[in-house]
């Protein structure tokens, strides 16, 4: 499928000039799901894959009355110029782990923006044909490659691979700085799920 | 030094530990219990005192303590919390001790909710607690200006022996962006001769009281502290002032909501709308002379709040009549978006 990034880059920065003509790189990223999911976690990884890349980051969770219900955001943005607001309102990028996220917010993408899906769990489509989607049945590969608890990293291959904000090596970095020292044994399984997701083809 | 990815809270609690701060007393609630499970975490491994009070009047009263001692003593809370502690401020105020206090802003009245608002203002900046007095109030717009705001708090604190609250709200308590620590090793705390230390039948026994009960007294007492309010007016006001220079409307905005009103302000440039913004830092004391200076020049001042317009007074009286002062907020924990304080800038320019 080919990407319609470049529309909406013409859409949202409106370039005046020639010297404006350069292609503005703003990822607005919404990682949507249950809690438990590991969607705050996919969102730390991606803010600090922007960081290493020497971008400017910010990461906005949904916190209180949501959490406890069940379901879990997080707003990542990853930019060339500093970040004003935090909240993503209109993404660029949909991570949707659950249905109900991504009924939801389906509908806010930006015409010629990304929507990657566990498939596993969402078996719809979405409902217009402006944006790019990409699904794929993290939670069954995980399942397969008996690391239930990383459907998460795998989808955030998907979207890795898809936005191509970061560069793999970039992301690796990332998981080093996301994982807690007393737990580095988690830095390859993450990374094995990653690129999984990363060369997914579907 | 590398940058690291901090949650509001926690940078706040890192940047006391870095500030000197030894002694933090608190009582968790939403959104800033990371405050204290940080300082819950770090304390005991740095030879500090963590302690969760059994109340927020409890947790204020042993800053008092602390500070009384002569420690940098730190509490955090969130609106219904900071209510608690107003009572122990008054008392901190009037005896002229340094201490910070923080509030992640939570939306009220009564138990309100828990999602980011700026309805505390009137409290913070006018006194929640009784009788005369100020208290500095910082308002960072970004993780690393809550870090090099909270370094400013520990030092206005000391330097002018009073309390300072940081104020953020519940976004910036919860967001993460990256952020870089001062290096302190080798900083010395100031002296402090007025501590209640012991006396080691060295000196007289210094004294910390709030109480006078001779009018004359207290009277003498509080204008004295007032010359060192007006010197503050005259030296510490902090702000941020952008595009101002030929703008035809100027927005007045702090905290995060100042992030989204930047958003807004870059969309009605491009759209040939030259919008500028001053973005008070310090909330007390208050940016007036940069504002009476901007009313004097424009046609129009668009205050925007998460309340229903508490700072836009302070705005009015700064203005005074030279421009129309208009107000655009959203409260009970909504947050304004871009495109509706762009809506709001069209309308008055």
């Amino acid at each position: 499928m080919p990407s319609k990034r470049l529309n909406y880059i013409a859409i949202r920065f409106m370039p005046h000039t020639a010297a404006e003509r350069r292609i503005a790189m703003t990822y607005e990223i919404l990682f949507a799901g249950f809690g438990g999911q590991g969607i705050l976690f996919s969102g730390k990884v991606a803010a600090y894959a922007g960081l290493m890349g020497d971008m400017e980051v910010s990461w906005l969770p949904s916190y209180g009355p949501e959490m406890r219900g069940g379901t879990a955001n997080c707003h990542v943005i990853i930019s060339d110029s500093p970040v004003g607001s935090p909240i993503v309102n209109n993404p660029t990028d949909l991570v949707a782990m659950n249905l109900p996220s991504f009924t939801k917010f389906e509908k806010t993408v930006l015409t010629g923006g990304n929507i990657i899906a566990d498939s596993s769990l969402i078996s719809i489509k979405p409902d217009r044909d402006d944006i790019n989607f990409y699904p794929i049945p993290a939670t069954q590969m995980a399942s397969d490659m008996e690391i239930p608890k990383l459907a998460n990293m795998i989808i955030f291959g998907k979207l890795i691979a898809v936005s191509k904000f970061a560069t793999m090596e970039t992301v690796r970095k990332a998981v080093e700085k996301s994982v807690p020292p007393s737990k580095k044994e988690l830095i390859e399984v993450n990374m094995k799920a990653i690129e999984a997701g990363y060369n997914y083809i579907g | 030094m590398d940058k690291v990815l901090m949650k509001g809270n926690e940078a706040i609690a890192e940047a006391a530990i870095r500030a000197g701060c030894r002694h933090f007393f608190g009582y968790p609630i939403t959104p800033q219990t990371e405050i204290s499970a940080y300082m819950a975490r770090r304390m005991p491994k740095i030879g500090g005192t963590f302690l969760q009070a059994e109340s927020e009047v409890a947790a204020i009263n042993m800053v008092y303590g602390a500070a009384g001692a002569g420690v940098r003593a730190m509490t955090s809370s969130s609106s219904p919390g900071i209510s608690l502690k107003s009572e122990g401020i008054s008392y901190i105020a009037g005896a002229d001790l340094p201490c910070v206090i923080v509030n992640i802003v939570r939306a009220g009245p009564g138990l309100g909710g828990i999602q980011p608002a700026q309805s505390d203002y009137f409290q913070a900046v006018k006194g929640g607690g009784h009788g005369d007095y100020r208290m500095i109030v910082v308002a960072p717009s970004s993780i690393q200006e809550i870090v090099d705001s909270t370094f400013l708090a520990f030092d206005l604190a000391d330097k002018y022996r009073m309390p300072v609250m940081l104020m953020g709200d519940g976004m910036l308590g919860q967001m993460m962006e990256p952020v870089a620590f001062p290096d302190t090793t080798g900083v010395k705390l100031p002296e402090k001769e007025w501590a209640t230390t012991g006396t080691k039948k060295m000196r007289k026994p210094n004294i910390i009281n709030s109480l006078y009960i001779q009018p004359d007294e207290l009277e003498a007492l509080i204008k004295n502290r007032w010359k060192k309010y007006i010197e503050i007016e005259q030296n510490e006001v902090r702000f941020e002032a952008e595009g101002t220079e030929d703008a035809e409307i100027i927005l007045v905005a702090y905290g995060a909501t100042a992030r989204i009103v930047k958003a807004a302000i870059k969309k009605a440039r491009e759209n040939g709308i030259k919008a500028g913004l001053i973005r008070p830092i310090t909330l007390w004391p208050f940016p007036s002379d940069v504002i009476s200076a901007a009313a004097k020049k424009v046609k129009a001042i668009l205050c925007v709040e998460m309340s229903m317009g508490q700072m836009v007074e302070d705005v009015r009286l700064s203005a005074a009549g030279a421009c129309p002062v208009h107000f655009y907020g959203r409260t009970g924990g909504v947050v304004p978006i871009p495109a509706d304080v762009y809506d709001e800038i069209r309308r008055y320019v």
